[in-house]
């Protein structure tokens, strides 16, 4: 974009001179040319402000996709339902079209539910049997004890008064006949309809636990008798009927405390909590014999006593809530002496905690008070998404299997409530600052967007790939500045009129170059290179300068006849086979330098003895490749502003008595400097938003290191990667969107800055 | 000594450096791209090396050589190579032997040291086919139709050379069959049960309309039948005929006729053939599609993708970029919102390209395509029409992407017009729009196309956003075919750029993919190194041209 800057000053001259209106009355008699003239007017000047427009449409799309996260929570009430008596379990479809819940009895209750979103057009739903009730198969022996229920599923495990325990899952069919949607609720019972047998002694189980996935099904409970039991049960698929049998052992476990107030299982099955006052014990369940706990750890809150205990989505955090309404979230961190439970953050609500609820899949949470008040938090970023407070006291809670939906029971109703939570995991913070993230030992800046479990934790910091551009774009300045900026010096001030009309046009090609041609020889052809050959690079930097330095004084030295032919005005064409074969030298004596200096490998050498990580495709070799693409940029427009210095300035330094080289850095660069930062800060534009070469070039880590011998990952190759495989509308989809915002404000002020300083620059001119 | 450094001297010569620095590297690397892509079309010399293994087996390796390397002796005794102790490096060869499916690698390095002996026999035949790359090895018998081919080494290559010209005519036929008329034949049945939906969701379908459907339905089927019948019939015929070759490992293979492509004995070459060959090579790549995910054949769908997507933004952006350079130059007047347009054009030109893939992918696909599917094509559901990545949304996004430069280039040429002929045109009593019309744009039309040759230029080499609105690794068909509405711009498309992307990082063997993206770079850099040149030469001449005319 040099020449604009030529074209504005030409016709800022000539704009003037069209704006007379027309009043020849030869030509007012025609009002068909009259109106067409006025059109054409009124045409162009949309269209020319249709450009205005385009830049801010996508300022403001950027802002219209990025703005949802980090709109507030909302919670608002949608439906009620009575109940005569309490509810042990209760929940929603996936869709919120049918509620269920559990009653004492044991009784399986379903009822529609109001519909909190809209259908969608010519979709008919119908509820078969709009509400329904199905009885549990219980013996007349059997009565309900206790009740445990999964986060990332609908299964509910009741432990019965005979020691035994039955799992079961409400279940909605959906039949498609003729356009017509039809939910049919019924129940499952995934381990069988016949309850299990936990306690042969049969004892009443007081409190049960279970996890299951589709191999294993673990239940731990407490018999009224203090006993605690672990039963372990392993699918197995029987060959001819393909049914699926479930086989295990129960154990007694031995090495309990007296008191136990609460069992919790981790969906992975590996790993047993039980809460006993204020002290939690863990226990491994990876052996096939439980011994003692790994670990006791006191988890209460200074001068409080733990109430309520509750895991996360994923079972990697515990969350721990107090009378004083603290509730601290532990994970496991790996230190010196193995893992150990630690302590992270801390959340809190008015009042004690009651009940801690967790949403499937994220790591949002949901916390009741004794005083009636909910809270909604998110653990990774530590925010507080929403508070609200409730009429009486809540006894069950869950959440809906989308996580769009709270379902309570409280006064007798239950309550449904439509939560619309879609982006909790990002927070400017989060954003921006260290994070402690699960399974990590200490706060960090990470950016890890996806992973293949459906509980994954997402990383979304975008301070590693904000550093990663700034990285990028350093050193392809590095590369780049000395050699343009030189280059222009000497192409403007001091070659030769003929020999710069060809050598302009030449390195302004450098500029057509499409950038995925550099990326793909930077990937494929320079980066082996420069790892088998590593002095070579190192070589050339010093021994260049001195060449050139040494060819300039044996050039002085040649008697006055042979420099008359030999002519200094052309020592661009002299330097090039001097250029030639010191780089040729270089490579040429690379290998040799290895072995003297290096042991023979110089990678070898960087990486042990030097201590610093070496890739083979790292910012050394982006730097070279981005230098070349910026090289033209900041040579075009830096040229153009030495060439413009007006010429009496220089000659009347010369007439005084100044060498050229003190002419040119005494006067004409300082009066160029305004053009030489506008073009710096134009190849700085294009250096970060750079993607092909990046893309090609760099391992695409997102690491923090300024290593020049490591990769990095830059927000445009970032975006380029993760775009088209990232959901629409999801978090990590809106967080792509705002590091192209980030971008684009970027590359803003530095183009706005460089314009204004040439805006400048031309009028400081207009006055030499 | 004093007097040479106080003159600035070696300062000067360092700048001086840096220019020759910089020449080096452009030229350099326009040569690189030019010697690697133009090689590899040349036919090379097939080598047939007698090899000593380390276990003390003599092994025969046939194929070409790719690279050479020399490696340093100690590397090689570290890793328990034998080598003499007075040689301090070792030359390594990489050789492409071909023969995927009978070799666990179709690469192998060679080091000389174990090279016995190193001959180039005359009878080597290389084999082009349509699977499993190259095949390398002697013609001992072609089968015609069963019959094993009588008579010495000329007979068995005539028979061989027409045996292939056979199969190459019938594989003509076939892909006409199969591309034109049996595709034809489903994008028709595809429009018949697209127009029952349309019916079906106004609630219009009445039982004679769908009858009507039905019976279209049916006579197509039929003309499917019989093609298919006809095609089935063809390809028998391309299998009729096979051919015996003895590989490196002596023994016997057969190869199907049908699965060359081409046959030739580069050893047997004169040098003005090899010439010649090298030129249809050069022909085939431009002409032919690409074959093995891209490793290999032609880039014709890259080619005409490239040129489809940059003509359509080329009647986008002309327009558009015309009409806001007249108006920043004709009608503009100094004020604050002019100098906000000229910051936003300078800030359009600044702007990552990536971040534009991003608003077209955002705002063009799916907010404005999904709407014209919403509204237009319900009856696709839930296949998206326009609401997903294809030709029309890259070529805006390219539009906008373009935009400052036409707007520069044509505000030059307007500038560049002499103020003398304006007046004198309004003088005359013409309105301003008829000056323009008549007069300013005439005279300003080679500098807009001067900047529609940039923007091209730019456009074909522009990936990033290409990446996220429109463009795949292989598009099944083109955007243009003999189908009604012939201009398909809601298809996918192939790009030479993301061509050479694709193939440099994502190939699953970058051995072999390696030279043909040094072709396709330099197909590439030629095209815009040519539009560049050409551009810069109307530039120049217009500046010429109307220096006399301002006297």
């Amino acid at each position: 974009m040099h020449s604009y800057s030529l074209v504005q000053d030409n016709i800022m001259n000539q704009a003037v001179v069209l704006n007379r209106p027309v009043t020849n009355p030869l030509i007012a008699s025609s009002k068909i040319r009259l109106l067409k003239d006025r059109l054409a007017q009124y045409g162009i000047t949309a269209g020319g402000l249709m450009v205005l427009m385009t830049l801010l449409m996508i300022f403001g799309y950027l802002l219209y996709v990025v703005e949802p996260v980090f709109r507030a929570v909302q919670i608002t009430a949608q439906d009620s339902q009575p109940v005569n008596a309490g509810v042990r379990a209760l929940g929603s479809d996936e869709l919120n079209e049918v509620g269920y819940y559990y009653d004492q009895q044991g009784q399986l209750n379903f009822y529609p539910l109001i519909p909190t979103r809209p259908i969608p057009n010519k979709e008919k739903v119908s509820i078969e049997t709009q509400y329904r009730v199905i009885e549990l198969p219980l013996k007349s022996s059997q009565a309900i004890s206790s009740t445990a229920r999964l986060t990332d599923a609908e299964s509910v495990a009741f432990g019965l008064t005979d020691g035994n325990v039955l799992i079961s899952k409400p279940h909605f069919l959906l039949n498609y006949n003729d356009d017509t949607r039809t939910i049919v609720p019924n129940v499952a019972y995934p381990y069988g309809q016949e309850s299990l047998v936990i306690d042969d002694q049969g004892q009443p189980l007081v409190k049960i636990a279970f996890a299951a996935n589709d191999e294993m099904l673990t239940i731990v409970a407490l018999t009224a008798d203090n006993r605690v039991l672990l039963s372990r049960q392993i699918a197995s698929e029987n060959f001819m009927t393909e049914e699926i049998q479930w086989q295990g052992d129960v154990q007694q476990l031995t090495d309990l405390p007296a008191q136990i107030d609460q069992l919790i299982l981790t969906p992975s099955q590996q790993l047993l909590f039980v809460r006993s006052g204020n002290q939690l014990y863990l226990y491994d369940l990876s052996q096939d014999e439980v011994g003692a706990p790994r670990e006791v750890v006191t988890v209460n809150s200074p001068q409080a006593n733990v109430t309520a205990v509750g895991i996360l989505s994923g079972g990697s955090s515990v969350l721990i809530g107090n009378t004083n309404g603290v509730i601290s979230q532990w994970f496991e961190t790996s230190g010196d002496n193995g893992r150990k439970l630690s302590h992270v953050r801390d959340f809190s609500i008015e009042g004690a905690v009651a009940s801690i609820v967790a949403e499937p899949y994220r790591k949002t949470f949901a916390v009741v008070s004794d005083t009636g008040e909910l809270s909604l938090f998110h653990s990774t970023s530590e925010a507080t998404l929403i508070t609200k407070q409730l009429t009486g006291q809540v006894s069950t809670m869950r959440f809906s299997p989308r996580y769009n939906a709270l379902i309570f029971n409280s006064n007798d109703q239950i309550e449904f409530y439509q939560v619309d939570n879609q982006h909790p995991e990002v927070t400017w913070s989060a954003l921006w600052q260290e994070v402690w993230y699960e399974g990590y030992s200490e706060p960090d800046y990470v950016w890890q967007s996806t992973s293949a479990s459906d509980d994954f934790e997402p990383k979304l910091s975008l301070v590693p790939i904000s550093f990663g551009t700034i990285k990028a774009a350093f050193y392809a300045m590095l590369f780049a500045m000395p050699l343009a900026v030189a280059g222009a010096i000497y192409t403007a001030y001091f070659m030769p009129a003929g020999l710069r009309k060809v050598v302009k046009p030449t390195v302004e090609t450098m500029e057509a170059l499409p950038t995925v041609i550099l990326g793909f020889l930077a990937g494929l052809w320079l980066a082996p290179i420069i790892e088998t050959r590593l002095p070579f690079v190192l070589m050339l930097v010093v021994f260049l300068p001195v060449a050139i330095v040494l060819f300039s004084w044996l050039h002085y030295r040649l008697p006055p006849s042979v420099k008359f032919v030999v002519n200094e005005q052309f020592s661009t064409l002299l330097l090039i086979p001097i250029v030639l074969l010191v780089g040729w030298g270089c490579y040429e004596l690379s290998p040799l330098l290895e072995l003297y200096f290096m042991q023979g490998d110089a990678r070898q050498f960087i990486s042990n003895e030097l201590g610093i990580n070496f890739d083979q495709r790292n910012a050394l070799v982006v730097g070279i490749a981005m230098g070349f693409a910026v090289i033209p940029t900041i040579f075009s427009i830096t040229e153009d502003a030495i060439f413009s210095v007006p010429s009496h300035l220089s000659n009347g330094s010369l007439a005084l008595g100044a060498t050229r080289w003190q002419t040119l850095v005494g006067v004409v660069l300082l009066t160029a400097s305004p053009g030489i930062f506008s073009a710096v800060m134009m190849g700085l534009g294009r250096a970060v938003g750079e993607t092909m070469i990046v893309l090609m070039a760099t391992g695409n880590t997102p690491i923090m290191d300024w290593n020049i011998f490591e990769g990095m990952r830059t927000l445009s190759a970032n975006i380029a990667v993760e775009m088209p495989e990232s959901e629409v509308g999801s978090t990590h989809y809106r967080v792509l969107f705002l590091a192209a915002f980030v971008l684009f404000i970027f590359t803003f002020m530095f183009n706005t800055v460089a314009e204004l300083v040439r805006q400048n620059l031309r009028e400081k001119y207009g006055s030499l | 000594m004093g007097n040479w450094y106080k003159s600035g001297s070696p300062w000067i010569w360092l700048t001086s450096g840096a220019v020759s620095i910089s020449l080096i590297a452009v030229l350099g690397l326009l040569a690189l791209i030019a010697w690697r892509g133009l090689t590899f079309f040349w036919p090379s010399q097939i080598w047939q090396f007698e090899v000593l293994n380390p276990d003390g087996n003599q092994q025969r390796v046939i194929g070409e050589i790719y690279q050479r390397e020399m490696i340093p002796a100690l590397q090689l005794r570290e890793s328990g190579v034998a080598v003499a102790a007075n040689i301090e490096e070792v030359e390594s060869l990489l050789i492409k032997t071909g023969n995927r499916e009978f070799v666990e690698l179709d690469f192998r390095w060679l080091l000389t040291s174990t090279i016995i002996s190193q001959t180039t026999p005359k009878q080597l035949a290389v084999f082009e086919r349509n699977k499993n790359g190259n095949f390398y090895g002697y013609v001992k018998s072609v089968m015609v139709d069963g019959v094993k081919v009588t008579g010495g080494p000329q007979a068995i290559e005539q028979a061989l050379a027409l045996a292939l010209q056979r199969v190459k005519s019938l594989a003509e036929q076939v892909e006409q069959l199969q591309q034109g008329d049996i595709g034809r034949i489903n994008y028709q049945l595809e429009e018949l049960r697209l127009q029952q939906r349309r019916y079906q969701l106004a609630d219009d379908l009445t039982p004679s309309i769908s009858n009507e459907l039905r019976q279209q339905q049916d006579a197509l089927s039929k003309e499917y039948q019989q093609l298919e019948t006809k095609l089935f019939a063809m390809r028998g015929q391309m299998t009729r005929d096979v051919v015996m070759v003895s590989d490196m490992r002596g023994e016997l293979v057969s190869i199907a006729m049908a699965n060359v492509l081409d046959v030739h004995y580069p050893n047997k070459m004169t040098t003005l053939q090899k010439l010649g060959y090298w030129l249809s090579a050069i022909a085939g790549f431009v002409s032919d599609d690409p074959r093995e995910a891209n490793t290999e054949g032609g880039v014709f769908p890259a080619i005409f993708g490239t040129v489809f997507m940059v003509m359509l933004m080329a009647v986008i952006v002309t327009p558009f970029g015309v009409v806001a350079a007249i108006y920043l130059h004709e009608y503009a007047k100094k004020g604050p919102i002019t100098k906000f347009v000229r910051i936003a054009v300078i800030n359009l030109a600044g702007v990552p390209s990536v971040v534009y893939g991003v608003f077209g992918l955002g705002f063009f696909v799916y907010v404005l395509g999904g709407s014209i599917d919403s509204l237009f094509y319900p009856e696709a559901a839930p296949a998206p029409v326009f609401g997903t990545p294809g030709v029309l949304w890259s070529a805006l996004t390219l539009a906008i992407l373009t935009l400052p430069v036409v707007i520069v280039s044509t505000e030059e040429g307007l500038s560049r017009i002499p103020v003398s002929l304006r007046q004198g045109s309004l003088a005359l009593g013409a309105t301003k729009a008829e000056t323009l019309w008549k007069i300013i744009i005439p005279m300003a039309s080679p500098a807009i196309m001067t900047g529609l040759i940039l923007a091209v230029a730019r456009a074909a080499g522009e990936v990033a956003p290409l990446m996220l609105v429109g463009v795949v690794k292989m598009a099944p068909t083109l955007p243009l075919d003999g189908n009604f509405p012939f201009f398909h711009v809601d298809r996918k498309f192939m790009h030479l750029g993301f061509h050479i992307y694709d193939v440099g990082f994502q190939s699953p063997n970058v051995e072999a993919a390696r030279p043909l993206v040094f072709a396709t770079s330099f197909l590439l850099v030629t095209v815009i190194i040519g539009l560049n040149i050409s551009a810069i030469g109307i530039r120049n001449y217009l500046r010429e041209k109307y220096r006399s005319l301002e006297g």
